[in-house]
């Protein structure tokens, strides 16, 4: 186990690398001078100078990759040239919202997902379980944004239930933070829930089609007890990852959605250093999401690898 | 057929062509392929009025005969522009998936043929990319790059080289212990005349199973570029930019939200179709690109 962790640590480690150097040469596509495109034509020449050495333009490739590095690993992630503050408390700041609206979308998700899997493998080939293939169907095939839109028509346009965008902070106030937060994470939700339907299924009918849950019903177990007790434990182990990948995911910022129900977290945050041309804000939002993932894999391997032991000897 | 003998490519052809055939589904997305393949190559021709025809005095109007999908805010004709953007679509899945096919076949081929160190380095540059979620990774290209078709269709295609990578290099790490491959080597074949007449032919299956659903996810991708205003550039019409565009209107105009994203969704499931029925054949144990990238996304 030991070995299996140090190893997924190394190998987190180069990936991470590899993500500063790809994050890093992202500004380095720029054509021309990304300061200069980013304070457009109209420009004080000392902040442009200011910029420009606070970003290490004026260095060559390699030293200012290196230096880079070396700041984004004290948590210097430059600062904008919008505002001029530093990358990392922007970056920061729009965590918390995003993190609530993962988090709520990802609890939606299963609350949906995990009984319509388990009862479409348990009552494989009848109504429910064909009805959640064609959700499965649904969910990955449509455009959450459109779904988001449809949602606004629906219950903020005809039914004016909901608002239909905007954001109120968790601690400001609970009940209109969750009236905020509901059509962006039912949005978010209904795509993810399918796609958890879909895993929990095909876990549970691999599971269902073992030796020792037949064993089990041999022995004139209830269904139930067969169910709770032998195929559910065995069935969710790879669900786990799955759920944590997907939180991972959106954690990195539902850019569209957060757009389009102009919730302010890193998603949006990325799309306004998009339109701004503020590249240390997008490289910042882009490394710090990439990095955030890449951790969430670490952690969800190892819990992996506790609960199912034979993947450290794979 | 190659050397591979019964796996080979004009079997596997064979075997998914006559999949889609018998399974209803399949042709039904099928059969709506291939009517957005008439709507986009001759959509302009076929469309009842110029998808840029402004008219002030029909703003906004509702689906009637004249405009069976009603108009926009500047009264331009919806269904017409539904039908043009067709095009947009199918080029920026078919050229976008088409760069990720070629690249990433070629280092998936490359990496799992000579294992060793090129492989090592080939497979972490992949992991790298994979770290990124699909869409941030391509928002991201594009903001360096500038918005457009072209700048779209490359990060797109950059962001989804790693998946074909993995799938090649996991074909060829089998296909390369099989008896043909060593018959070859033994006779003293080049290693790309073995790459490509031997190994490649029966990597195919999910090759083309992964290339079926890339479609579906590279379009998605599309309309989420152009709803973030950073793919085709107006006042073409793109059917993620028009609910960009209609967004403002949608409570008072519902048409501007539900046709466009109705586009987007048949277009998609139906790959999704395709792909899943071709997959059930060729390919039963691969994951569908939506899980693989959605839960690596």
């Amino acid at each position: 186990m030991a070995r299996f962790v140090i190893r997924r640590l190394l190998q987190s480690g180069v990936v991470l690398l590899g993500v500063t150097l790809v994050v890093f040469l992202l500004l380095q596509l720029v054509p021309g001078d990304p300061v200069r495109v980013a304070l457009g034509t109209r420009f004080d020449p000392q902040t442009y100078e200011a910029l420009r050495a606070r970003a290490g333009l004026d260095q060559p490739l390699v030293a200012q990759y290196f230096n880079y590095l070396g700041r984004a690993l004290t948590g210097d992630l430059g600062v904008s040239f919008r505002s001029g503050r530093p990358v990392t408390s922007i970056v920061l700041e729009r965590l918390p919202a995003t993190l609530s609206l993962a988090v709520t979308a990802v609890v939606f998700a299963m609350l949906i997902a995990f009984p319509l899997g388990v009862l479409s493998a348990i009552r494989s080939g009848s109504f429910i379980d064909h009805a959640a293939r064609v959700f499965s169907q649904f969910g990955v095939s449509v455009p959450d944004f459109w779904m988001g839109i449809m949602g606004i028509l629906l219950f903020a346009g005809v039914l004016g239930w909901l608002p239909p965008s905007g954001y109120v902070a968790l601690t400001e106030d609970p009940a209109r933070w969750a009236s905020h937060v509901a059509l962006p994470a039912a949005t978010v939700g209904l795509v993810t829930a399918s796609i958890l339907t879909r895993f929990i299924r095909s876990s549970m009918l691999e599971v269902l089609s073992e030796d020792y849950v037949r064993t089990a019903e041999a022995k004139g177990l209830r269904t139930r007890v067969v169910v709770l007790r032998h195929v559910l434990r065995n069935a969710l182990i790879p669900v786990v990852t799955v759920v944590a990948v997907q939180l991972a995911s959106l954690l990195g910022g539902v850019i569209v959605i957060e757009v389009l129900f102009a919730w302010p977290g890193i998603g949006r945050l990325t799309y306004d250093a998009v339109q701004a041309r503020d590249y240390p804000v997008l490289q910042g939002a882009v490394l710090l999401v990439a990095a955030l993932f890449l951790l969430v894999n670490l952690l969800v391997d190892i819990l992996y690898a506790r609960l199912d032991p034979r993947i450290t000897v794979r | 057929m190659s050397a591979g003998g019964e796996g080979g490519g004009d079997g596997q052809l064979r075997r998914a062509l006559s999949a889609l055939r018998h399974d209803p589904l399949a042709l039904t997305g099928s059969a709506v392929l291939a009517l957005l393949v008439v709507v986009g190559v001759a959509g302009s021709w076929l469309a009842p009025s110029g998808v840029n025809d402004v008219d002030v005095d029909r703003m906004l109007e509702s689906p009637s005969w004249s405009h069976p999908f009603g108009t926009d805010e500047l009264g331009r004709d919806v269904l017409s522009r539904v039908m043009v953007a067709a095009r947009v679509s199918l080029q920026v899945g078919l050229v976008s998936v088409g760069i990720a096919l070629v690249v990433g076949v070629t280092l998936g081929l490359f990496a799992g043929y000579y294992r060793g160190w090129l492989d090592n380095v080939l497979m972490r540059c992949m992991d790298v990319l994979f770290a990124f979620p699909v869409l941030l990774l391509a928002v991201a290209i594009v903001a360096v790059l500038g918005p457009g078709l072209l700048t779209a269709m490359i990060a797109i295609g950059v962001v989804y080289t790693p998946i074909f990578a993995r799938v090649t290099r996991a074909g060829v790490l089998s296909v390369r212990e099989q008896v043909f491959v060593r018959a070859a080597v033994s006779i003293g074949a080049s290693d790309l005349r073995i790459m490509r007449r031997h190994v490649l032919p029966n990597i195919a299956a999910p090759l083309i199973v992964q290339t079926s659903l890339s479609l579906a996810f590279a379009i998605l991708s599309e309309a989420a570029l152009s709803f973030l205003g950073l793919g085709v550039q107006p006042p073409a019409p793109a059917w993620g930019r028009m609910l960009y565009d209609g967004r403002g209107f949608v409570t008072d105009a519902w048409w501007l939200g539900v046709f466009p994203g109705a586009a987007i969704f048949l277009t998609v499931l139906a790959f999704n179709l395709v792909g899943d029925a071709l997959r059930d054949v060729l390919d039963p144990r691969q994951l569908t690109v939506s899980e693989a990238r959605r839960s690596t996304a």
